[in-house]
């Protein structure tokens, strides 16, 4: 990692290289946008039906394994409650995340961004690495990772991009009954509708716990250079701005 | 620092304001032509992609008779309570018929004794509805198709609409589908539901399933079909009752 750093800053005339590239930023910002609307007008679709199930059926008469009442509309889109208006929002957001996804993988994969950044190497993968690294967050230290992600952060961002989000997308169109009679595979893989529909809800509320940390980390690591970088691009020397 | 604290509110906040400022806007914002049109135009490209990626005849899945939910849900109207439907309800539904109107060559009207007699497709679906839950029922009934063969669709057609007897909020519930879902083999006229004649309310005696759409497109007491050219003269314009009143898309496909 840092040869490849010294043999790009030997460059003569080229830029440093920023920490974020145009497309990580890019993606970041409009993924954030969707996932807080997505987040939120689902939690207006789930109020009209608060119960979940396992299998393929589940209705009024049927056991569930959760069942809550509605959702407050300060945390719903709308603000009121209307089944219609959120599902507006809610597929128009749908495919903005899909195909913003889609674009940040393909370009990722080509500017090297997963290869280089994400990619998860046996040495990091050792017991010893992960427990240091551990340690490292527990002392509140989180710029040890030499101005690239520590192990930590790859499986994490790793999990949400390649996981979670996927999750997300294929879950939601075992939903709809067209895609389950075009795809019926999507039946199979999640165990039914009603199971599909209990994934989709969990992965939610895995995707908020991980929106919470990546807050209270931006916040714990310097939040002003950290939300600057993600906007400007910043620079891949970190030392520059302990 | 100054001009980082503004800067810091106004980026790390944007994202989140935006939910805030979207949960905090009034019914006006969300109800307005602009808005509408916007994200509506998702709900054409879910219609546009979701009948491009599959066969127009796909099936959606049936299912084995251990499968099949203890008890069916009734939803929206669960019993049209008219004078004239209590009394035909009291009859058997010997009287009830099922007018083919509009553009057909030769309309006519049957009988439930004469669809009894007509060839029948049996299948164990799933019903979902657009509020999240899941029945799955055994249904029996007459494939739509059939009925459309022997009324003789005219050219000019490319909608159906499905009149019903339940009135929600004074208002008659109706719906429509157009020719590939009409003709898909799977969408009958169903008059059984479980090996007994349909529930009151599920829609006795008469119901369309339309099984690669959401439950509200599955109209129920099914009193007349009307074949038209375009919907924007039927009722309110939208193609169906919930759309009409509650703004839902007229293509349930998700």
């Amino acid at each position: 990692m840092l040869g490849k750093m010294d043999s790009d800053m030997k460059q003569p005339h080229s830029r440093a290289e920023p920490k974020h590239r145009l497309m990580t930023r890019l993606w970041h910002w409009v993924n954030a946008a969707a996932l807080i609307i997505l987040f939120m007008s689902g939690l207006n679709i789930f109020n009209a039906h608060p119960r979940l199930y396992w299998g393929s059926y589940g209705s009024w008469g049927d056991p569930a394994w959760l069942q809550l009442s509605r959702f407050p509309g300060w945390a719903t889109i709308p603000g009121y409650y209307s089944l219609a208006d959120a599902r507006m929002w809610h597929f128009f957001f749908a495919w903005v995340l899909a195909l913003s996804l889609l674009v940040f993988m393909v370009v990722s994969l080509i500017n090297r961004h997963f290869q280089r950044d994400v990619h998860i190497t046996r040495n990091e993968w050792r017991w010893s690495t992960l427990r240091s690294d551990i340690a490292q967050h527990l002392r509140g230290n989180f710029t040890h990772g030499g101005g690239t992600y520590n192990v930590l952060q790859k499986i994490t961002y790793a999990v949400v991009l390649f996981v979670a989000l996927p999750l997300m997308i294929f879950t939601g169109l075992t939903m709809s009954p067209a895609m389950a009679a075009n795809w019926p595979w999507l039946l199979d893989i999640f165990g039914g509708r009603q199971s599909a529909r209990s994934i989709h809800f969990i992965v939610t509320w895995a995707l908020f716990a991980f929106f919470v940390l990546h807050i209270a980390l931006v916040l714990l690591s310097g939040p002003l250079r950290q939300v600057r970088d993600m906007i400007t691009g910043g620079t891949r020397e970190p030392e520059e701005h302990i | 620092m100054a001009r980082h604290l503004t800067r810091r509110t106004l980026l790390t906040s944007s994202a989140l304001l935006a939910g805030g400022m979207l949960s905090g806007c009034g019914r006006e914002f969300h109800k307005s032509e602009t808005v509408r049109k916007i994200l509506g135009s998702a709900e054409n490209a879910n219609f546009a992609v979701q009948r491009a990626l599959g066969d127009r005849m796909q099936l959606a899945r049936e299912y084995d008779e251990a499968d099949i939910s203890p008890d069916f849900q009734g939803n929206g109207t669960t019993n049209p309570a008219t004078a004239e439907y209590d009394a035909m309800a009291a009859n058997g539904f010997a009287d009830w018929r099922l007018e083919l109107t509009g553009l057909f060559t030769r309309p006519q009207a049957f009988s439930m004794a004469q669809l009894r007699a007509m060839p029948q497709r049996t299948q164990i679906t799933r019903h979902d509805c657009v509020e999240g839950w899941s029945a799955i029922g055994k249904w029996t009934g007459v494939p739509l198709k059939l009925l459309l063969d022997k009324a003789g669709l005219e050219k000019s057609a490319n909608y159906l609409v499905f009149h019903c007897a339940d009135r929600l909020s004074g208002v008659r519930y109706y719906e429509s589908i157009d020719l590939i879902d009409a003709y898909h083999p799977q969408t009958i006229m169903a008059h059984r539901l479980n090996d007994a004649e349909v529930p009151v309310k599920n829609g006795a005696p008469l119901r369309l399933r339309v099984e690669r759409q959401l439950g509200y497109k599955h109209a129920k007491y099914v009193q007349q079909i009307e074949a038209v050219e375009s919907l924007g003269n039927m009722y309110g314009g939208k193609g169906g009752y919930w759309e009409d009143v509650g703004n839902y898309a007229w293509y349930a496909g998700i």
